[in-house]
């Protein structure tokens, strides 16, 4: 790993430390001097964009957690405490809210341009497993993160999640009182998903550390999908990427802070402004949108086991990914037909976002609840069941089928034969 | 290789595999009780049980309760749902089985089978739908009893569309089973208590 580095300790003390802890050289050489190629474009950035969110979410959240109380009959007030008496909680509260939301679009990004350019192909098959570790992580403390403030939604977004786990043939119904430790959602429910999600965040940085680490053998994966043959493919990463990296962060940032200073509850759902009640259920419960596709595949499937089966197989696909793929060329700039269901794939996750979000027996995006006569009614519920089919027709068939026919472009034969072809259209 | 030193190794294998297991049979005894601390704890299951007054509630009338942390509804029920309980075969329901704590497990879902003691105006269970645990609406759902075109009895879980009918027991919907009956019994005529 530390086979970039030039690092010399100039000093005596930087001696003596590079000695017993070589810790500056392998600053140098994966933090600054690692060779990285010279066409990443800014689909490159959301790397970046990610760790600093992870620290913003750990920063914001460490400071909440001086604030907050994890008991039923405390968490609430406490919240509204923190919104109202604080000095600064409503910022401190609404950035880290908001920032949930702002993480998971930026880990959307980020998957979907692995997607596109292959990045899960060889040698990066571990690199992208444990971004899918990640994933699932990052998953399961929003989900802890949104039980905390203990309003309605909190309480039953938690309740129906938690019974998916009762779905279990057998051991389902002991699973769920164990996770409760209770017979419902109740105050040792609420202390230990607070406990967790302090911790989870911490797991996750060292995920991270490990998925920086699978990254850094094989080296990053570029827009061309063509591995790197010489050191004129490269740059530095510093200057030349944390520069880069940085203006990006910058200009999330500035979107990030547009929803935490303009629009800090419009991610969030009115009803949870309600304490949290065991003896009603809200008229409608939705999930926080960044779970909604996988809501709508859990709603899609009649069967309570089986949507709970279709729920986890949506996530637990990914892994499969790097195998599902048997094309030679990893960046779909050069597999035409790929790229075509890429885009379509696209299109229907963003539609099993909605077909997730609204009754499954109204009208697709409408309020109106459609007749029970019996007949064909394009309602949520089908079209969530529709695109169901098409995510796991897309993994299963689409992918191994089109990667094995298709008739792939030219590609260029280097990085840097690729970048001078681009710098030349642009003087032409 | 000798015989002497054959016996060795196989002595050290022994006692290496023998290390192995005892260290992981510590280790897994260990984190027993880890696992175990995310179970009920005393406080929780000591609120097991809690005592009702039927008398006050009305013909066509239901009340919840909470009983360990969860919602029990109990409804006092007209004539015609327990007429259009009584009516349905159990061949068309979805779950054939009582569900009822206070029967045997493969009791069928008779109306008789879903109360405790012949009272079968006083319907007893818990309000967690049995999909993923909403708390069903009353009055409501596509098996109520309808008089005078108002639905009487009947459930209708909003979260993902179970239908329950007036004996509580699921008719359409994702919901597997029906409502659960929980242990109770009656202290007097008309008091009970549950757990
Ligand atoms: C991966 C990073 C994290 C994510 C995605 C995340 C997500 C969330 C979410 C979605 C909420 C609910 C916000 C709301 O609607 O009010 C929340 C609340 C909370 N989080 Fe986090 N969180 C993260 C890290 C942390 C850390 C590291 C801590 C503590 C050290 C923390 C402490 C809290 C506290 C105390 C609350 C309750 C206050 C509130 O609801 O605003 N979080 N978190
Ligand atoms: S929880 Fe009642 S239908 Fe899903």
């Amino acid at each position: 790993m530390s086979g970039h580095s030039n690092y010399q300790p100039t000093t005596r003390f930087g001696k003596w430390l590079h000695e017993r802890l070589p810790i500056m050289e392998l600053i140098q050489a994966q933090g600054m001097d690692f060779p990285t190629p010279r066409n990443l474009n800014y689909w490159w950035t959301f790397g970046g964009i990610l760790a600093t969110m992870l620290v913003v979410q750990i920063l914001t959240g460490v400071v909440l957690a001086m604030h907050y109380t994890p008991h039923v009959d405390l968490a609430f007030n406490s919240v509204e405490h923190i919104m109202r008496d604080v000095n600064y909680g409503w910022l401190i509260r609404y950035m880290h809210a908001n920032g949930a939301s702002m993480f998971f679009i930026a880990v959307y990004i980020h998957i979907f341009r692995g997607m596109y350019y292959g990045s899960y192909k060889a040698p990066r098959e571990v690199l992208w497993m444990i971004g899918v570790v990640i994933y699932l992580i990052m998953m399961a403390t929003a989900f802890m993160g949104y039980v905390l403030p203990w309003g309605q939604m909190s309480f039953w977004g938690a309740k129906v999640i938690t019974n998916l786990f009762s779905a279990i043939p057998f051991v389902g119904d002991a699973i769920t009182t164990w996770l409760w430790g209770g017979f419902s959602i109740d105050n040792p429910t609420l202390n230990r998903f607070f406990s967790l999600h302090y911790l989870l965040p911490f797991v996750l940085a060292a995920a991270v550390g490990l998925h920086i680490w699978a990254l850094h053998v094989p080296g990053n994966n570029n827009p061309t999908g063509i591995s790197v043959k010489s050191s004129q493919d490269t740059l530095p990463f510093h200057p030349y990427y944390t520069m880069k990296d940085l203006f990006a962060i910058v200009a999330f940032l500035v979107f990030y802070m547009a929803w935490v200073f303009y629009s800090p509850n419009y991610l969030g759902h009115a009803i949870n402004y309600d304490p949290a009640n065991p003896l009603v259920t809200p008229a409608h419960i939705v999930p926080e949108w960044y779970y909604l596709p996988f809501y709508a595949i859990l709603r899609a499937i009649p069967d309570k086991l089986g949507g709970v089966i279709a729920m986890f197989a949506s996530i637990l696909i990914l892994f499969f990914l790097p195998w599902l793929d048997r094309s030679p060329l990893r960046s779909f700039k050069y597999r035409p037909l790929s790229r075509v269901f890429f885009w379509i794939f696209v299109v229907v996750c963003v539609i099993l976002g909605f077909a997730g979000s609204g009754l499954p027996d109204n009208y697709f995006l409408s309020h109106h609840a459609a007749p029970a006569d019996g007949g064909f009614h394009f309602t949520y519920k089908i079209v969530g069941q529709l695109a169901t089919f098409w995510y796991f027709f897309h993994f299963l068939v689409i992918i191994p089928l089109v990667s094995k026919i298709e008739r792939t472009e030219k590609a260029p034969a280097s990085i840097t034969e690729a970048v001078l072809a681009k710098a030349h259209d642009h003087a032409a | 290789m000798s015989t002497i030193e054959h016996t060795d190794v196989t002595r050290r294998d022994f006692i290496y595999i023998a290390t192995g297991v005892v260290g992981a049979a510590g280790t897994a005894l260990a984190l027993w009780p880890f696992i175990n601390q995310m179970n009920p704890d005393a406080s929780v299951l000591a609120l097991a049980s809690v005592e009702l007054d039927l008398a006050p509630i009305a013909e066509g009338q239901g009340i919840t309760i909470k009983w360990r942390g969860n919602p029990v509804f109990v409804r006092h029920r007209t004539q015609a749902e327990i007429d259009a309980a009584k009516a349905v075969k159990t061949e068309e329901l979805v779950d054939p089985l009582a569900r009822n704590a206070n029967v045997k497990e493969s009791d069928p879902a008779t109306d008789e089978n879903r109360v405790v003691g012949g009272k079968e105006q006083y319907l007893i269970m818990m309000g967690v739908c049995t999909h993923l645990g909403c708390v069903p609406i009353g009055n409501d759902g596509d098996y109520a009893a309808l008089v005078d075109n108002v639905k009487q009895g009947g459930w209708f879980c909003p979260c993902h569309g179970s239908h329950y009918d007036t004996a509580g027991r699921i008719r359409k919907g994702p919901a597997p089973q029906n409502l659960p009956v929980p242990v109770y019994s009656y202290l007097t005529d008309t008091k009970i208590k549950i757990g």
